[in-house]
C-alpha cells in the first residue's frame, strides 16, 4: 500500500502555502497527516503535491482573546488536549479531546486538520459545529471566515474554498456558569463513532439559561446542530429534554452500514443527545436551582 | 527525489528518499532497522509504533520527509547495542518475565508505546495501562500477560527511583 | 502422574523466544533482503465473477523498474494447479485467474519490479478486458441444481456432500420425549494475524536448487511447491530458521508460494511477495468458515439429551482449499463433552465466488462448540430447567473414561465435572448470579455465559480419507534430532517454523526434564527442508504432544546410549545403574560423569561396547498416537488426546446502545500436563481474545455484488486491551494416557469455547425478552433493534 508519487514542500508562510495550492489543482494540504496519510496508503487520495504546514509558526498558537480562544490550525490534538486554556474556556472541546482517535493519532493529529478533513464522525467538527466555532480560511492574501454550523454540507465535503488553507479555529470562551455533555459510542472505543452527541448550556446570573447548544454527529453524512431553543426558561425536567431531543431528531437522516443500521444510529444519537443535555444540566443544577 | 536526514536511536542517518515513502519504509530499507514492523499501513495496529521526541507515534502515518528535526526512537534504540548488546531494559525484561509476547510481531511497538506511558506515568493502574496500548492491537497474547508486564516494569522501575532517591539522600 | 515430581516441566520458566522479539529481533520474511531482489505486486480483479478475453500489460512493462507482468494464462501452462484435498479434479486453481475471475479481489496478474511501489505505480497502467458474469454469494443458493456454477467444468458448487449417521438415530428420536430444531450461522471470519504472509524465493541455476523463505504454517509445503513447480523435492529448500507473526491456522500461502517460485526461476533473481494488508483481507489466506447449522435435537424430560441431527453447511468461497476439512475434523468431538447416544451429521460445502476460505484455528472445532453449546441451552430453555444443571446432567463422567464417541473417537482422559466445581467456587458463582440481577434491577440486561467444550489434539489426517476415500493417508509424524557435541553440549533440531507457540522452548525443556540437564543450556536450531525429517507442522494442536513426544523420545535414545557406554566403563550391568543429572552412578559408589562420557563416545572408541558407533546423536520419527488405521464403516478415531475448556462469564449493556461489557471472565482449562505454563496460558487468553472478536466484532463481510466491504482494520474490528477483559485461568489436570509427560494440546484453548460462551451470555440477557440472536458476530445495533422491536 505505497502512495502515488507526489512532490512535498514545506513553506514558511501561509501565504507561501496557499501560492502553492494556487499553482497546482492537484495540490493538497498536509497537517498532522493521521487522516491524509491512510487515505494516500490506500491510493484513494492522489495529490500531485504535498504542502507541509507543519513550520508554519503562527499556524501552533493557542490564544486567548477577551472573547474567544483561539486554536491555530496546526495545533496538535494532544497539545489542545493538555491545554488550561481549552479545559477552562471549551470545556465541551475539552470532553471531546479524549474520544479523538488514540493516544498515538492525537500527538500528530491537529485540530484544523480535523476539521478540514470533516469526516462524519470527528468529534471535533461535531463540538465545532454545535458551538457555531468561527473557522479561518486564508485565499488568496485575505481571511475568510465561516461558521461552523454550516459550514459540513457532506461526507468529507465542505464549503471550504479549494485553494484556501485553514488557518485557525475561534471558539467562544465559554461563560463563567456552563454545564456541557458529550457522548458517543462506538463499536470498539476509538472506533469511528456510531453515534455521537454534545451538549453546552450556557447560563448567566440573573438572566438563567441563555442558550442551548445541541449537535449530533456520526448518523448522517455531517455533523448537524439541532433546535432544542425552545428549551430556553424551562427547569430542563428530564421529560422536556427527552421531548425536545425526540422533536429535534424527527428530521435527521441516519445512514446504514455495515456496523449499524439506520433505525439503531437514530435511536442512539437521540439517547446520547438526551444523556448530554442532562449531563450539561446536571452540572449547572445548582445555578438552575436558585 | 529528496534528501533526507533523520536523527533515530540518537544517530543522523541521510538518506535520499521520495516523499511518498512513509518514515515507516524509511526506517526499514534506509535505514536498515526491521524492529519496527508494518502491519496494515493505514494507522490502526499500531506495529509501527516508534517515539518522535518521547511520544508514541504510527510511523506509517507519517512520511520521512516530515521527521527531519525530531528524535526518533525505534526498538532497537532500547536495551543494550555494540558492547552491551544482549542486555536488556526494564520494560523488555518485564515482558520476558511475565510471557507478554508470543509471535513478537506487534512487541516492539508494545513496549515503546510502554516506553511512552511509564516516561509520564511511574505508576499506571490498569485501566491506565490498557488505556495506553488500546491503539496497539495483538492477536496473540490477549493482552493480558502484556498488562502485567507493563504494571510489573512500573513497579521495579519505582524501585529504582526509590533506590536512586535513597541513595542520594543517605550521602 | 504429578506434576509435583517434574523438574523443569510446569515450572515457571521464561520462554527463550521473547528474547531477542523483544529486542526487535525477529527474523520475519519482510526483514529478510537478497541483493538484486525484486518484488511483487498482484492485480486484483473487481469483479465477483467474469470472463478474461485479454490482459493489456504494455504500457506497465514500459515503466521504468519494472521487469515482468505475469498472467494467468502464462503460469496455467508453466505450472500444475494446486492441490485439492477431495476428488475434485475439475475444481483447478492456480496463484492467478486462468480465464475467469471467480471472486472480488482473486489476483489476475502479477507485476514484477524493482520496488514495491514501483510495481503499484505499473498495476494502475495493466488494462484487463473482462465480461462480468453472473455469481453467487449465497451458500444455500448455490445448493440449487439452478445455481450458476463457479467452476462450470466441475457442473455444480457442491464440492463435499456427505452424510453420516452414527448410532440409532431414529429409535433414538422415537423414544425421546421431546426434540427442538433451531439454526445458528457463525459468519465469516478469521484470526487474522499482524504480519501479513510473505515469501522470498532464490533460484540458483548452477545448484539446481530453489530457496525459499516464508512466513508458514502449513503441512507438506515442500511437497506442495515442489509439485506444483514440476521440480524434484530435493531441488526446493525451505529455510524454517525464520519467525512468523502469528498464524493461527491461516498461513498456508501455497498460491504465493507457487508464483514467486515460478517468477524466481523465470528471472533468476530473488523475488519476493509481501502481501499489503489489503490483498490479505481480499485474496490471502484470510478467511475461515462461514458455515449455517441447522439443528435438530432429541431430549428426555429430565434434560437426557439422547440424539442429533446436524446439517453444517459451509460457504468454501471460489475454491476448494482447505474449506471441506473443516466441516470433518469436528466429527472428532461431534457430541461434544455430553453423552450423547447417536448422531447424523450432514456435511455440505460449497463454492461461491466469495474468497475462498482456509485453515483457521480449531479447523472448524469452534463453529461446531457454537452449535452444540447452542443446542444445550436451547434444551434447557425448552424444559425451564438450569444451562449448568442440564450440562452436568449430561457430561461424560470421570469414570467413564476412556469414552467411544459415536463417530468412532475415543475421548482419552478427563474430569470435566471437576473443573467445573473449580470454576463455579472460583468465580463464586452465587454471586456472579447476584450480580446479574443486580444489574437487571438497576435497568441493564445482563446474562451469564456457559460453554463446556472440547479441544482435540494431536493433529491427524484421518478426516481426509474419511471425506475422500482415494486417499489412503494415516501417517501423521513429527520429528526431532538431538546432538550432544564434543565439548558436551546439548543442540536439538526442529523442523518446522513457528508462530509464537515456543517450539524452542517446549523442546529445550522436553529434553532437559529427560536428560535432567538445564533446559536454558540446549540450544535449538531450525535447520531447511532437505536437512530435515517428516514432520507435519504446528497445526491441529499436536506440538505439545508430537514434537514433545519426538524430542522425549529421542532424548531416551541418548540416555540409553549413555547407560549403555557407563556400563561397559564401569563394568556393571545397566539395572544396577542410575541416571542422574547426566551423571550415571553405580550401587557402589562410582561415577560416570558427564565430561568423562562424552569424551569415551567422541574420542575413546577403543572404550566403548563392540558395535556401538561413536558420538552421541539420536532421532526420532514419531507416529501420532493411536493414529494406525483408515476409516471403516465411517467411523475412525481422530486426534488422540482431548483437552477440556468450561467457560463462564459475565456480560451487560444498556438496552438501547447494545453494547456488551464482560465484567468477568473465568475459563477453567484441563490440557493434561502442562508444559512451559506462561505459554499455555498465554495462548488461553489469545484464543479468548479471538473468540471474543468472532462472537462480537470480526466479519468478512459482502455487499450484494460481491465486494468485501471489510477490507482494511477500519473494517474489520479485532479486540484491543478495551475489549478483552481480565481473565482469571482455572486449572486443573487429568493426563493422557497416550503422551509421554500426559500432555494434551493447547494451541485452540480459549477459541474454541468463547464465541459459544459470549454468545450464550448475550442470550442469556435478552432470554427474557424471548430474543434468540443466531448469528454471529453479534453487534451492538442488531442487539438494540432486537430489544426496540420487542418493547415498543
Amino acid at each position: 500500500m505505497k502512495p502515488v508519487r507526489f512532490d512535498y514542500k514545506r513553506p514558511a508562510t501561509i501565504d507561501e502555502a496557499c501560492g502553492l495550492l494556487a499553482s497546482d489543482d492537484n495540490a493538497r494540504i498536509l497537517a498532522g497527516g493521521q487522516s491524509l496519510i491512510p487515505m494516500l496508503s490506500m491510493r484513494l487520495s492522489r495529490p500531485s503535491l504535498l504542502i507541509d504546514i507543519a513550520h508554519i509558526p503562527e499556524l501552533t498558537a493557542l490564544v486567548e482573546t477577551e472573547t474567544h480562544i483561539e486554536i491555530g490550525a496546526m495545533v496538535r490534538q494532544a497539545v489542545a488536549q493538555k491545554s488550561e486554556l481549552v479545559k477552562m474556556h471549551i470545556p465541551l472541546l475539552a470532553k471531546a479531546l479524549g474520544y479523538v482517535g488514540h493516544p498515538p493519532t492525537r500527538a500528530r493529529g491537529t485540530v484544523g486538520g480535523s476539521v478540514a478533513h470533516a469526516d462524519p464522525s470527528a468529534e471535533i467538527a461535531l463540538v465545532a459545529a454545535t458551538l457555531g466555532a468561527e473557522i479561518t480560511y486564508r485565499v488568496e492574501g485575505a481571511d475568510e471566515v465561516f461558521d461552523a454550523s454550516d459550514f459540513f454540507i457532506g461526507p468529507m465535503l465542505t464549503i471550504a474554498p479549494p485553494t484556501g488553507c485553514l488557518t485557525r479555529l475561534s471558539f467562544a470562551k465559554a461563560p463563567v456558569v456552563c454545564g456541557t455533555g458529550f457522548h458517543e459510542v462506538a463499536p470498539r472505543k476509538s472506533d469511528y463513532a456510531l453515534a455521537s452527541a454534545a451538549a453546552q448550556i450556557n447560563f448567566t446570573a440573573g438572566s438563567g439559561v441563555t442558550s442551548i447548544h445541541l449537535g449530533v454527529g456520526s448518523v448522517g453524512d455531517f455533523p448537524e446542530r439541532l433546535d432544542v431553543d425552545l428549551l430556553c426558561g424551562t427547569p430542563l425536567d428530564d421529560a422536556a429534554i427527552t421531548d425536545a431531543v425526540h422533536a429535534a431528531m424527527q428530521m435527521v437522516e441516519t445512514v446504514e452500514d455495515l456496523h449499524a443500521t439506520a433505525a439503531y444510529r437514530k435511536r442512539v444519537a437521540t439517547e446520547l443527545a438526551i444523556r448530554a443535555l442532562r449531563d450539561a444540566r446536571d452540572e449547572i443544577s445548582k445555578d438552575l436551582n436558585q | 527525489m529528496n534528501d533526507v536526514t533523520l536523527t533515530i536511536n540518537g544517530k543522523p542517518v541521510s538518506g535520499v528518499t521520495e516523499p511518498r515513502v512513509t518514515l515507516l519504509d524509511y526506517l526499514r530499507d534506509v535505514a536498515g532497522l526491521k524492529g519496527t514492523h508494518a502491519g496494515c499501513e493505514h494507522g490502526v495496529c499500531g506495529a509501527c509504533t516508534v517515539l518522535i521526541d518521547g511520544i508514541a507515534v504510527r510511523s506509517c502515518l507519517m512520511l520521512a520527509v516530515q521527521a527531519e528535526g525530531v528524535d526518533i526512537t525505534t526498538i532497537e534504540g532500547i536495551g543494550g547495542s555494540g558492547a552491551h548488546a544482549g542486555e536488556l531494559g526494564v520494560i523488555q525484561d518485564a515482558f520476558c518475565e511475565t510471557h507478554g509476547l508470543q509471535c513478537g510481531y506487534c512487541t516492539p511497538g508494545m513496549i515503546l508505546t510502554a516506553e511512552a506511558l511509564l516516561s509520564v506515568n511511574i505508576d499506571p493502574t490498569e485501566h491506565e495501562v490498557r488505556e495506553a496500548i488500546s491503539g496497539n492491537i495483538c492477536r496473540c497474547t490477549g493482552y493480558v500477560q502484556i498488562v502485567e508486564a507493563i504494571l510489573l516494569a512500573a513497579k521495579r522501575l519505582g524501585q529504582r527511583n526509590d533506590a536512586a532517591t535513597s541513595d542520594t539522600t543517605v550521602a | 502422574m504429578s506434576e509435583q515430581k517434574y523438574k523443569f516441566l510446569s515450572t515457571p520458566r521464561r520462554p527463550v523466544e521473547d528474547r531477542r522479539f523483544v529486542a526487535g529481533r525477529g527474523k520475519f520474511i519482510a526483514d529478510l533482503d537478497r541483493p538484486n531482489m525484486l518484488h511483487v505486486a498482484p492485480l486484483a480483479s473487481h469483479y465477483a465473477a467474469a470472463v478474461i478475453n485479454g490482459i493489456d500489460a504494455s504500457a506497465a512493462l514500459a515503466m521504468p523498474g519494472v521487469v515482468d507482468v505475469i498472467t494467468g494464462a502464462e503460469l496455467a501452462a508453466a505450472v500444475e494447479p494446486l492441490m485439492n484435498g477431495l476428488n475434485t479434479p475439475n475444481v483447478r486453481r492456480f496463484p492467478l485467474a486462468v480465464d475467469r475471475v471467480r471472486y472480488a479481489g482473486e489476483w489476475v496478474c502479477a507485476v514484477v519490479a524493482e520496488s514495491r511501489a514501483l510495481a503499484e505505480d505499473a498495476l494502475e497502467k495493466i488494462i484487463v478486458d473482462a465480461t462480468p458474469q453472473p455469481f453467487i454469494l449465497d451458500a444455500e443458493a448455490a445448493l440449487l441444481e439452478t445455481s450458476a456454477p463457479v467452476h462450470p467444468e466441475h457442473g455444480s458448487n457442491l464440492l463435499l456432500d456427505r452424510k453420516f449417521v452414527w448410532g440409532p438415530v431414529d429409535d433414538d428420536f422415537e423414544a425421546a420425549a421431546h426434540s427442538l430444531s433451531f439454526s445458528v450461522t457463525w459468519g465469516r471470519n478469521s484470526t487474522v494475524p499482524i504480519e501479513t504472509f510473505g515469501v522470498l524465493a532464490e533460484w540458483n541455476g548452477w545448484d539446481q536448487m530453489l530457496d525459499i523463505w516464508a512466513s508458514i504454517q502449513m503441512p507438506k509445503y515442500a511437497d506442495q511447491i515442489a509439485r506444483s513447480l514440476n521440480l524434484p523435492s530435493n531441488a526446493i529448500r525451505v529455510h524454517y530458521d525464520v519467525d512468523v507473526g502469528g498464524s493461527y491456522g491461516v498461513k498456508r500461502g501455497i498460491k504465493h508460494s507457487v508464483l514467486v517460485g515460478y517468477i524466481a526461476r523465470k528471472l533468476g533473481c530473488p523475488v519476493r511477495l509481501i502481501e499489503d494488508r489489503l490483498e490479505n483481507m481480499r485474496a490471502g489466506d484470510a478467511h475461515g468458515p462461514e458455515r449455517k447449522f441447522d439443528i435438530t435435537i432429541a431430549f428426555d424430560q429430565d434434560g437426557t439429551v439422547r440424539s442429533m441431527k446436524m446439517r453444517a453447511l459451509d460457504n468454501a468461497g471460489a475454491y476448494a482449499g482447505r474449506a471441506p476439512f473443516q466441516l470433518g475434523k469436528p466429527i472428532s468431538a461431534i457430541v461434544g463433552p455430553y453423552q450423547i447416544n447417536s448422531v447424523a451429521y450432514h456435511a455440505l460445502s460449497v463454492t461461491t465466488n466469495k474468497t475462498v476460505q482456509e485453515a483457521v484455528r480449531g479447523f472448524g472445532q469452534a463453529p461446531t462448540n457454537y452449535a452444540i453449546e447452542t443446542a444445550m441451552d436451547r434444551v434447557a430453555e425448552y424444559l425451564g430447567m438450569d444451562r449448568l444443571a442440564l450440562r452436568q446432567k449430561n457430561l461424560i463422567r470421570e469414570d467413564q473414561f476412556p469414552y467411544l464417541i459415536p463417530s468412532g473417537s475415543y475421548y482419552d482422559s478427563g474430569d470435566y465435572h471437576a473443573v467445573i466445581d473449580k470454576v463455579l467456587a472460583a468465580a463464586d458463582y452465587p454471586a456472579m448470579l447476584a450480580e446479574r440481577d443486580r444489574l437487571r434491577d438497576a435497568g441493564m440486561m445482563a446474562g451469564i455465559g456457559i460453554a463446556a467444550c472440547l479441544e482435540p489434539s494431536g493433529g491427524n489426517s484421518s478426516f481426509e480419507p474419511l471425506l475422500n476415500e482415494s486417499n489412503q493417508t494415516s501417517t501423521w509424524m513429527e520429528s526431532c534430532q538431538v546432538n550432544i557435541d564434543a565439548l558436551g553440549k546439548v543442540t536439538a533440531r526442529i523442523h518446522t517454523t513457528s508462530s509464537g507457540q515456543g517450539h524452542e522452548t517446549l523442546v529445550s525443556t522436553v529434553l532437559g526434564e529427560v536428560m535432567q540437564i538445564d533446559p536454558e543450556l540446549i540450544r535449538i536450531t531450525r535447520p531447511n527442508s532437505l536437512e530435515s525429517l517428516p514432520g507435519n507442522s504446528p497445526v491441529g494442536s499436536r506440538m505439545a504432544i508430537m514434537l514433545g513426544g519426538a524430542a522425549a523420545r529421542a532424548g531416551e535414545k541418548l540416555k540409553a546410549k549413555i547407560m549403555a557406554i557407563a556400563a561397559h566403563r564401569l563394568g556393571v550391568a545397566i539395572d544396577q545403574l542410575r541416571y542422574e543429572g547426566g551423571d550415571v552412578l553405580a550401587h557402589d559408589g562410582r561415577c560416570l560423569g558427564w565430561d568423562e562420557m562424552v569424551e569415551l563416545a567422541h574420542r575413546q572408541y577403543h572404550n566403548l561396547p563392540d558395535g556401538m558407533d561413536p558420538g552421541l546423536a539420536s532421532f526420532d520419527i514419531m507416529q501420532v498416537p493411536t493414529g494406525d488405521a483408515l476409516p471403516v464403516n465411517d467411523k475412525v478415531q481422530m486426534y488422540p488426546c482431548y483437552s477440556f475448556e468450561f467457560h463462564l462469564l459475565l456480560v451487560s449493556f444498556d438496552p438501547i446502545i447494545g453494547r456488551p461489557d464482560i465484567h468477568s471472565y473465568f475459563i477453567g482449562h484441563d490440557c493434561g500436563t502442562v508444559i512451559n505454563p506462561a505459554i499455555v496460558s498465554g495462548m488461553t487468553y489469545g484464543g479468548i481474545a479471538h473468540g471474543i472478536g468472532a462472537a462480537l466484532f470480526e466479519e468478512f463481510a459482502y455487499d450484494a455484488n460481491g465486494q468485501l466491504l471489510t477490507q482494511s482494520f477500519l473494517d474489520y474490528l479485532m479486540p484491543s486491551s478495551h475489549e478483552v477483559p481480565a481473565i482469571q485461568i482455572v486449572k486443573h489436570c487429568t493426563p493422557s494416557p497416550h503422551t509421554v509427560f500426559g500432555q494434551k494440546g493447547s494451541g485452540e484453548s480459549g477459541y474454541l469455547g468463547a464465541p459459544a460462551a459470549v454468545s450464550g451470555a448475550i442470550n442469556d440477557a435478552v432470554s427474557g425478552l424471548g430474543i434468540h440472536f443466531e448469528k454471529l458476530p453479534i453487534r451492538m445495533s442488531a442487539i438494540s433493534d432486537a430489544i426496540a422491536a420487542k418493547t415498543s
